[in-house]
């Protein structure tokens, strides 16, 4: 299935959106791994779901937006496009960075949520807990941490550093910076609000997540009310590429019972 | 030419064998090396080295400041410069310079250079940098942000030193409410402004605008020209012509009898220096953000280059360092103040492992052999400049 490539003007930037399938609206917020590939969970997702997947403002090689200085104000530009597209009953889905968004956003407003899914998401912090600093490897280690599979770490090496995309990802590794340097891959206020998120809330782990290894899923869980951690053996930091299938059942089935009508 | 006496007071003492090993002296090459018993002892002989040179007449003595590495022991260059304060009788006293984006307020520079301004009676120059990419890391601020910040902290420290106090500041990333620091500067408007770089044409064109003295960090000699051409070009451009003394290079210069003794005594030192104590991971020196996108792409094809060993022939060779008999020694400064055009020169007299008795006799040799020579030497034209 090929996405709809559209792009909206928003808040003074413009970003990409891909969007395909139908049913109800799934958004899906990227990592840092933001390029603008379809990748083939997201067309078993768009088999069941409306799937809305945008470029984050400043990635993709346009401008960095004047206003963005950290995760929040992602999570703030969201909600403006989320009104913008005139989304409601939106199944949100965020994977690392964009996991860290999504909780972000969630604890602002889910006028326009009917559930939300974690996915070895940023944003906390545990002390004690060794977690690995992408900021201080070559590309080539940040792509093989991210996977328990190391056959599939080399995949996406030959797949994602090719010279084409070298200008993209260094202007995307700058917005990376800007929004997660310091403090490191976390906030420290987010988790002081998280007891607002008051949707269904699903928290899917890597088993083998060597970026945030799973003392994180079950940070989460306790953080939101009334959550659900799921984790996946065998997989690292990116359960949607290393194991899509039982991702997208996991997703597809908590967000079937949390329809919005 | 000016003559100054720069020191980075290294940790002569490091596991040259572990940095080896770990590929770095920076960030993650572990504090459990450093012995205090021996760093206090270092730290009293670079003191004294850096007296002795003004004893013995050189222009001016300089110090830096990095963090969390055996390459030098200065993270807060002002308390090395409040020690020499009151002992510096006749020289500048400069600290070259303070990484401006590191810190969360900046007018605690403008006050500790304004202090220090005092102290030596207006003998003071103050150096801004923006640290090095690792200290993006080590010091926990945003490579992301070192631009802004570094322009919005030197346009605070320049209100501090020249609008009548109190005023309000408001910045993006510095805000306050009163702006009305004691002391002032003891220089009116305020210490000359020196910029150490290793080279960045935005630096460069700063610099130029500012008419602020550009310093070439570590370089061959035909870069340290290169660069030192641009900032001429951009000056031009904002309308006037640079002076020699906007131009200050950075370097290492070693005088023993003979060429051949001055490179035996100078090798191990030399090469520890731009083998272990420099290295460090080139992935901690690019943070995201530090540099334009075309610079890391730069530095990333740059990385054959880094990963041989530098010897130190191939240092004198180049130009990066002078090295030799006081003749020779002569020779080639005048060569590259002409070829490069520099009206001040920042020389080490220690490096890496070098001993404080063989630093002294460096020192004395250099007053002798080189310091009269250049005294009101003028960068003359040169056949290839006037071409």
């Amino acid at each position: 299935m090929s996405p709809v490539e559209s792009f909206v003007d928003l808040d003074d930037c413009r970003i990409k959106i891909l969007r395909a399938g139908q049913g109800a609206p799934l958004v899906f917020l990227r990592g840092t791994d933001a390029s603008d590939d379809w990748r083939p969970c997201l067309d078993e997702l768009a088999r069941r779901f409306d799937v809305i997947v945008p470029e984050h403002p400043g990635f993709g090689g346009q401008p960095k937006p004047k206003w963005l200085d950290r995760i929040a104000d992602y999570a703030n530009f969201y909600l403006d496009l989320f009104d913008h597209l005139g989304l409601t009953g939106v199944h949100l889905v965020g994977q690392g960075m964009g996991g860290w968004i999504a909780a972000e956003l969630a604890t602002r407003d889910t006028r326009r949520i009917a559930s939300l899914t974690l996915v070895d998401a940023q944003g906390l912090w545990l002390d004690g807990v060794p977690t690995l600093d992408t900021f201080l490897c070559t590309e080539e280690k940040a792509i093989t941490d991210q996977f328990h599979d190391a056959k599939l770490g080399e995949a996406e090496i030959a797949r994602r550093l090719v010279p084409e995309s070298e200008d993209i990802r260094l202007n995307n590794q700058v917005v990376i910076a800007q929004t997660t340097w310091q403090p490191r891959g976390y906030d420290p206020h987010l988790r002081k609000w998280l007891h607002r998120i008051d949707v269904p809330t699903l928290i899917v782990w890597g088993a083998e997540d060597r970026l945030l290894p799973q003392a994180y899923a079950r940070e989460w869980g306790r953080l939101i009310p009334g959550s659900k951690v799921e984790i996946i053996a065998a997989c690292g930091h990116m359960p949607p590429i290393e194991k899509t299938t039982e991702f997208v059942n996991l997703v597809s089935a908590f967000a079937a019972e949390r329809a919005v009508a | 030419m000016k003559i100054f006496n720069f020191h980075l007071m290294p940790y002569a003492h490091a596991d040259l064998e572990a940095i080896k090993r770990l590929g770095t002296s920076w960030m993650t090459y572990p504090n459990s090396y450093y012995d205090p018993k021996k760093g206090a002892d270092l730290y009293h002989e670079y003191l004294d080295q850096l007296e002795f040179a003004d004893e013995l007449g050189f222009d001016g003595v300089a110090v830096n400041e990095h963090h969390q590495t055996a390459y030098g022991m200065m993270p807060t260059p002002g308390v090395l410069a409040g020690a020499l304060a009151r002992r510096i009788k006749n020289g500048k006293l400069a600290i070259l310079g303070r990484a401006l984006p590191l810190v969360n307020n900046p007018l605690t520079i403008a006050e500790e250079f304004a202090i220090l301004d005092n102290l030596t009676r207006g003998r003071f120059i103050a150096g801004f940098v923006r640290g090095i990419g690792v200290e993006y890391h080590t010091m926990g601020m945003n490579p992301a942000e070192s631009q802004e910040r570094f322009l919005e902290a030197h346009d605070l420290i320049i209100q501090a030193w020249t609008r009548p106090g109190p005023f309000a500041f408001e910045g993006k990333y510095y805000k306050f409410k009163y702006v009305n620091p004691w002391p002032r500067p003891y220089q009116d408007p305020h210490p000359p402004i020196f910029t150490p770089s290793s080279g960045s044409l935005s630096t460069i064109r700063w610099a130029a605008q500012h008419r602020y003295t550009y310093c070439q960090t570590l370089a061959p000699i035909a870069s340290v020209a290169q660069t030192f051409k641009l900032y001429r070009e951009e000056a031009d451009k904002f309308g006037y012509q640079a002076t020699p003394d906007q131009f200050a290079w950075s370097n290492a210069i070693y005088v023993a009898e003979s060429d051949e003794k001055a490179l035996r005594d100078v090798r191990p030192h030399l090469e520890a220096y731009a083998n272990e104590f420099l290295t460090r991971d080139p992935v901690m020196m690019a943070p995201p953000g530090y540099t334009s996108v075309e610079s890391i792409k730069r530095m990333r094809a740059l990385k054959s280059f880094m990963a041989g060993r530098s010897t130190a022939e191939d240092m004198i060779a180049r130009g990066i360092v002078i090295v030799g008999s006081p003749n020779t020694v002569r020779e080639k400064l005048a060569q590259y103040q002409d070829m490069a055009g520099f009206g001040i020169s920042l020389t080490k007299t220690q490096f890496g492992t070098m001993p404080h008795q063989m630093v002294q006799e460096n020192q004395i040799a250099i007053a002798k052999e080189v310091l009269p020579y250049f005294k009101d030497r003028l960068p003359q034209p040169t056949k290839a400049a006037a071409e």
